[in-house]
This record gives structure tokens, sequence and C-alpha cells, in this order.
């Protein structure tokens, strides 16, 4: 029942929402079609100004992904991670969810994979990945695409953010899952 | 900190790879994640010009003020800067019901023209505003209810119910969310993160 919504929701938003604002525009007697591409030419300005933006971050997140340093990371942070019983297998998806979305989606595939998508630990990405977004690509995309350079207290929050609710993810999981 | 972030993730990233072996991967990273990066941005053209053409309606019509309006008692106190029916307003009320409803590909586009919107209001153009910041950290805690993907990937992987994960979802998404409205109302006070003052005269004149 409840997939059946979610389903039908996912098929239908993007057409019922493609229809709905053109027609509402129609009978407010907008020049629909004029409007439209009148928005839609600033698509590819929007797109090119965050080059550099999405370049600087993705780069420097890849260099330090290749290197190794996430598992150094990983033991460095171990001791304190294990204190609020997230596992030792589900750290690297914590860290990696707010650097690189595709990361983090390959990592927890393949702990669904491994531990099973019903285990514990398959259950804790599966959370962890719903919780929080991809902070650094997101701050790069929608600060580039208006040339903000200092990002002030936006990346802070996100990561407190991120924090909260990956430490949710593994609390929430062990109380309802939890042997 | 976002210059000190990125500086430290090149800096320990390059002398690891030195003593781990994987100086050659650092190489081919740092070229392909360039690569990657100018890819996704020209990928997005197509639904950027789609998503910011339907907004254009939506804003000549109409519709952004009246949704504006409709929900002013939930951005007002959330965006104080920002007056109830500017665009920027419509507009991020529809990307965070893009993603709500997880229509990422649409949740983007939305967002950029939002941030298209505040920048207007922003007098310091290369500073990012209080409401940017607070749309910001919104976005990046995700506001997503239903994880369409990794519903999809428990069941691939036969899952007895791939979407007995929902509930603890959207518990951990309104935890962070709640985080990260706190935690930006709380930073924009400090005394590091306010605008400083030769910012503010560069962008009077």
């Amino acid at each position: 029942m409840f997939i059946t919504i979610v389903d039908g929701i996912s098929k239908y938003a993007i057409p019922f929402i493609i229809l709905i604002i053109p027609a509402f525009g129609f009978f407010k007697k907008v020049k629909v079609y004029e409007a439209f591409t009148d928005g839609a030419k600033e698509g590819f300005y929007t797109a090119v100004r965050i080059i550099p933006y999405l370049v600087a971050m993705l780069v420097s997140i890849g260099i330090f992904r290749a290197s190794g340093a996430m598992d150094l990371l990983v033991n460095l942070v171990s001791p304190i991670t294990n204190l609020i019983g997230m596992p030792g297998d589900v750290l690297p998806m914590a860290i990696m969810r707010p650097l690189s979305g595709g990361g983090a989606q390959g990592i927890m595939s393949e702990l669904i994979t491994t531990h099973g998508p019903d285990s514990l630990i398959g259950r804790m990405a599966s959370v962890m990945n719903g919780s929080t977004e991809t902070t650094f690509y997101v701050l790069a995309v929608y600060f580039g695409s208006v040339a903000i350079k200092k990002t002030r207290h936006a990346l802070p929050a996100g990561l407190i953010a991120d924090a909260v609710g990956l430490v949710t993810a593994v609390v929430v999981v062990r109380l309802m899952f939890g042997a | 900190m976002i210059n000190v972030v990125w500086f430290l993730f090149i800096a320990i990233g390059v002398f690891v790879g030195v003593f781990t072996g994987n100086i050659e991967a650092v190489t081919e990273a740092a070229i392909n994640s360039a690569k990657t990066a100018v890819d996704i941005s020209l990928g997005l053209i197509g639904v950027m010009a789609l998503w910011l053409g339907i907004m254009k309606i939506a804003e000549v019509s109409g519709l952004i003020k009246t949704i504006a309006r409709a929900l002013r008692f939930i951005m007002v106190p959330l965006f104080p800067d920002v007056p109830e029916d500017h665009p920027a307003m419509g507009a991020m009320i529809m990307n965070m019901a893009a993603n709500v409803l997880g229509l990422g590909n649409a949740a983007t586009p939305l967002g950029l023209k939002a941030m298209q919107g505040l920048q207007e209001l922003n007098p310091h153009r290369d500073t990012a505003s209080n409401a940017m910041c607070t749309f910001l950290a919104i976005n990046t805690s995700s506001v997503t209810l239903i994880p369409a993907t990794v519903i999809a990937i428990r069941a691939a992987a036969d899952s007895a119910n791939a979407t007995d994960i929902i509930g603890p979802t959207i518990i951990a998404t309104i935890a962070s969310t709640a985080a990260a409205i706190i935690a930006v109302k709380l930073l924009q006070k400090l005394p590091m993160f306010q605008i400083k003052p030769e910012n503010l005269k560069r962008a009077s004149n």
C-alpha cells in the first residue's frame, strides 16, 4: 500500500508539475512559451558558472579519497564512534556521506551486499544515506552558481547537521532493530 | 573555514599518498575529478533550463507569490531578512518540496533559482548572507522523506522489507534538519562569522 503511494508520487509528480504550472499561467493570460524560454536561457549560464567551484571541490575530495587518507581518518575517529555504538564497518560510510554522494552510495551497496539488507549494519547504512545530503557538493554548487566565495558559517552548520543525522541514524536503528 | 578545509584535503591527500605509495592514484583522481566536475555541470544544462523555464512561468503568473504567502508562517521566521513575497521565498519552497518528494532532478535547479533570488537581496556580492547560509544548511541536512534510491537498492538485495527504513530515515532527517537550523542560527551570531567591514565598503562602492 505504502509502496504504491510512493511509486505513484514519483511517477506522476513531475508530469503533474510540468502541466499545472503552465496551465495556471495560461489561465492568468501569461505568454507561457515566451516566459518559459525567457527563464530557460539562464540554464546554460547557471550550469557553466558552477564549473570552477565544482572542479575545486571534487578535485580536493578526489585527492583525499584516492590517497588512502580515509583509512587513517577511520582509525582516528573510531574510538569516539565506538562509544556511541557505531559499528566499525559503518564508519567509512558516515565519513564518506558529506564528501561524496556516489562514494557513500557505493559503500552502502557494498555493506548491504556483504552484511545483508536486513542486518543492523545494512539498515544503519541505509538510514545514513537518506538522513543527510552531500554537504560539500551542495555547498560548491549552490554558492558557485551565484559566485559566492566567502561561505561564512554554512559549512560548519552543514557538518553539525550531518553529524547529528548520522548519530541519530545509529541510535534509532539500534533502538528499533537492535537485539 | 572553507579555505582551510579545502587545503587540508589536498595537503593530507598528497602527503598520505606519498607515504602509502598511492601517489599515482592521487594524480589520476585529481585529473578524473576535474573532468567529472565539468561533466556534472554541463549535464545540468538541460534540466536546469527546463526548471528555470517552468519557474519563470510560475513567477510571472503570480503562482510563486501565492505559494510563498501561504507558507509564510514557516518561511518568515526562517528567513527574516527576505521580504515575504520575494520570488526567492517561493523558489525556496519549491526546492524544499521537490526535496521532500525525492525529486532530486528538479530540486537542484529550483535551489539555484532561489540562490539567485537571495543574491539579489545580498549587499555583499562574494559573501554569503544569513538567509543563504540558512537555506544551504537546510539543504545539506536533507529533507527527503522517501529515500527512493535506498529502497530500490535494498529491494534489489532481496530485503524482506525494503521500506522498513523509512521510519528511522524520517526521524534521522528531522533530527539533522533541526540541528541545521539551530546551528546556523547560533553560528551566525558568532563574531568570527560576521561580515567584515571591508567587505561592506567594497560592496557599497
